[in-house]
């Protein structure tokens, strides 16, 4: 690695992220269950398959248009558990809690943790606080730890991706990346910008699990290209996707080309990555269209039989290029 | 001077269609010159939009497209950057400096970065625009804050009018680092010179808003080399290279403004005449060219209190470029990236030696970043 002290960057999802979580905590705890590095471990238990996440959350601004820390909480680690085909069964949830912050603020968090889970139909069954003191955390942090169970026969993983595979997301890109940017920055940015924060259970168990998935990936931080090149270098296969399929919505559009910042490597936390053979995948598409958050549901790739684990982009002059690893927070340009 | 009225609407932007049309003209017209064309971007958004759009792999070997200095972090001189960092480092904790984003990336000469400084302790901050700076300061009257400004004609005066408003409400806990270059003077050194062979310019979009198109008239005039304002998006690019090489065909170099949705003749006049007032020009450092002649803005005498480095006594530093970083070279249209040995191996975003693998906007950045082999 490059650096003696950690980087900010180490934070976004990129590839500082990959390097650190490999050659600090991969090569520490290495085991079968972490080396799978997808969003969940799934662990073998007598009689069943139980997934395992966790994930903490320090959101700036707490509150954001279409959620708050609190949901994403929620919905982030039902996600991770879902996108292994499993059902979300339990989480728990840690917070740090800065000295100083109002129990207003931390009750609207907790009750908007109630909603979301209500809706992924999960029980919140254990959990810690923490106070340190003022300046020794911003606010507040979450972490959530969820558990879910696999049934029977359902087996998705990266290592399953096979040339032919399509590859669907459920929706517009970028909304959650920018919904945050604006908030945070106050960049004043007009127009129908949320966040995407949603559980994606429903839409996974009753779309996607019964047509046959071969993988699905949990889309957040450092966006498609960082997924769909985590898909590629897992399964050895180069990944091709058109950049006239790519959903974004037209307020995201332009707030991303004013900004410089481009919507394939920025956050989400709606949005799941499915790859499949063309036979499901066209099931896939049809039956999430129907559900609420898979209205906007469209393919965008395909998996190719080039075995040089590459990300290519099919762009709307009909080039070719590539679509390289993210490789840190995605900064606005200078002019 | 012809202004085109073309079909620039939203819906042609990313057609897929019309650009095949377009691509199949260009062959054609490519194909009758019998030479190599070399046509030079200076600007560090059509680079990006560029390498983005993969057109350098569907256009035909005769026309060869070269990035010029038109990344505003890369033609920071690593002597300024090094002032900068001795800002950065002065009076530690007391100092707040502000910056765009991409300058916390870029190293000095002696492989530092304002990222580094901050990490040992230095209190930096990346803002999305030098109000916010200016906020800050009036928000924390205890601490100095600082602006690193750098930049073209685009963000010149945006912090013109930052400066002007700090003046006006007597804010003195605020103070900008002035690094603003001009790119018309930057054009007529790269012709005056003819260290590269440039044959045309694809010229900027968004300086050219601010300033107006007039600036350019010289291109054609002294030089005879054609130029054309485009916009930003993969079919206006393609128009734009389309002009040029029909007038190399015809030997009949113009200005052409085809980003009328966005450009005057004499750009923004509240811009322009914000400028006048706040700066004036000075023979500004180029990264590995030195200085250019009146091609760089300090603080006119009414605001020179506003200047950082005077502020604080930072004086010019002389420095070395990194040892075989050819960062400028491929600012002068040049070397292309890959000619670099350093190039995707001991220089990548993560780790640069140079300023245009830093920068978002660098051409070192944008042919690692989408694989660019030609």
């Amino acid at each position: 690695m490059f650096f003696e002290n950690i980087p900010l960057a180490c934070g976004s999802g990129g590839r500082l992220t990959c390097e650190l979580i490999k050659e600090v905590f991969q090569s520490s705890f290495s085991n079968k269950f972490l080396n799978e590095l997808e969003d969940a471990a799934v662990i073998d238990m007598p009689g069943s398959k139980i997934a395992f996440t966790t994930d903490s959350y320090v959101v700036n601004p707490l509150f954001f248009p279409g959620g708050d820390i609190g949901k994403i909480a929620v919905c982030g680690t039902v996600n991770d558990l879902s996108v292994k085909g499993a059902v979300p069964v339990a989480i728990s949830c840690g917070f740090i809690i800065e000295e100083g912050l109002p129990l207003k603020i931390l009750k609207e968090v907790v009750s908007s943790m109630k909603k979301a889970a209500a809706e992924a139909n999960v029980k919140i069954v254990t959990g810690d606080t923490k106070v340190v003191e003022r300046l020794k955390a911003d606010k507040l942090f979450i972490n959530t730890s969820g558990i879910g169970v696999v049934k029977k026969g359902i087996d998705v993983s990266q290592k399953r991706i096979k040339p032919g595979d399509l590859i669907i997301i459920n929706g517009d890109l970028a909304s959650h990346g920018i919904a945050v940017l604006n908030a945070r920055n106050n960049l004043g940015i007009k127009g129908d910008i949320k966040s995407d924060c949603a559980p994606l259970n429903g839409l996974i168990s009753y779309s996607i699990i019964p047509n046959g998935p071969s993988c699905m990936r949990d889309v957040t931080r450092g966006g498609l290209g960082m997924v769909l090149n985590e898909a590629a270098s897992s399964c050895g296969y180069s990944i091709e996707i058109d950049e006239n399929a790519l959903p974004v919505s037209k307020p995201v559009k332009s707030a991303c080309d004013m900004l410089g910042i481009d919507p394939l490597y920025a956050a989400n936390e709606g949005k799941v990555a499915v790859f499949a053979s063309e036979k499901n995948a066209l099931k896939i598409l049809s039956s999430m269209r129907k559900h609420k958050y898979g209205k906007r549901a469209s393919i965008i790739g395909r998996v190719l039989p080039e075995k040089k684990a590459k990300v290519w982009l099919k762009t709307s002059i009909g080039a070719k290029r590539m679509v390289a690893m993210p490789e840190g927070e995605q900064l606005p340009r200078i002019c | 001077m012809t202004k085109a009225a073309n079909y620039f609407e939203e819906k042609y932007w990313k057609d897929g269609s019309l650009a095949e049309k377009m691509l199949a003209e260009l062959n054609s017209l490519a194909g009758s010159l019998g030479r190599k064309v070399n046509i030079m971007e200076v600007c560090g958004t059509h680079t990006m939009s560029i390498a983005a759009s993969g057109i350098r792999n569907v256009l035909p070997d005769e026309i060869n497209l070269i990035s010029g200095p038109g990344c505003p972090v890369c033609v920071t001189s690593s002597g300024d950057i090094d002032r900068v960092l001795k800002l950065a480092e002065l009076k530690k904790g007391g100092l707040i400096i502000t910056t765009f984003g991409d300058m916390v990336k870029v190293p000095g000469s002696r492989k530092r970065t304002l990222n580094d400084v901050k990490i040992s302790g230095s209190d930096i901050r990346v803002v999305y625009s030098p109000l916010d700076a200016l906020k800050l300061a009036s928000d924390k009257p205890g601490k100095e804050v600082v602006f690193i400004g750098v930049g073209f004609e685009t963000t010149a005066p945006l912090i013109a009018a930052t400066v002007k408003e700090a003046h006006s409400n007597k804010i003195k806990n605020f103070c900008v680092a002035p690094l603003f270059k001009l790119v018309p003077p930057a054009l007529r050194y790269l012709l005056d010179t003819g260290i590269a062979k440039i044959d045309a310019f694809i010229l900027p979009g968004h300086v050219s808003t601010v300033i107006g198109y007039k600036k350019y008239f010289f291109l054609a005039d002294e030089y005879a080399v054609p130029g054309t304002i485009v916009g930003f998006e993969p079919i206006d690019i393609l128009n734009g290279i389309s002009i040029i090489i029909k007038q190399i065909k015809y030997n009949d170099p113009k200005l052409r403004v085809e980003y009328s949705r966005a450009v005057s003749a004499d750009g923004n006049l509240t811009a322009v005449k914000l400028m006048e007032e706040v700066y004036g020009t000075y023979d500004a450092q180029w990264r590995a060219i030195g200085p250019i002649k009146d091609s760089g803005y300090i603080f006119s005498k009414k605001y020179e209190d506003f200047d950082a480095f005077n502020r604080f006594c930072v004086a010019p530093v002389e420095t070395e470029e990194p040892k075989g970083c050819l960062c400028g070279k491929v600012l002068l249209g040049l070397a292309k990236p890959p000619a670099c040995h350093h190039f995707g191996k001991s220089c990548t975003p993560q780790h640069a030696v140079g300023p245009c693998m830093v920068s978002a906007e660098g051409a070192c950045a944008a042919w690692y970043k989408y694989g660019i082999e030609k």
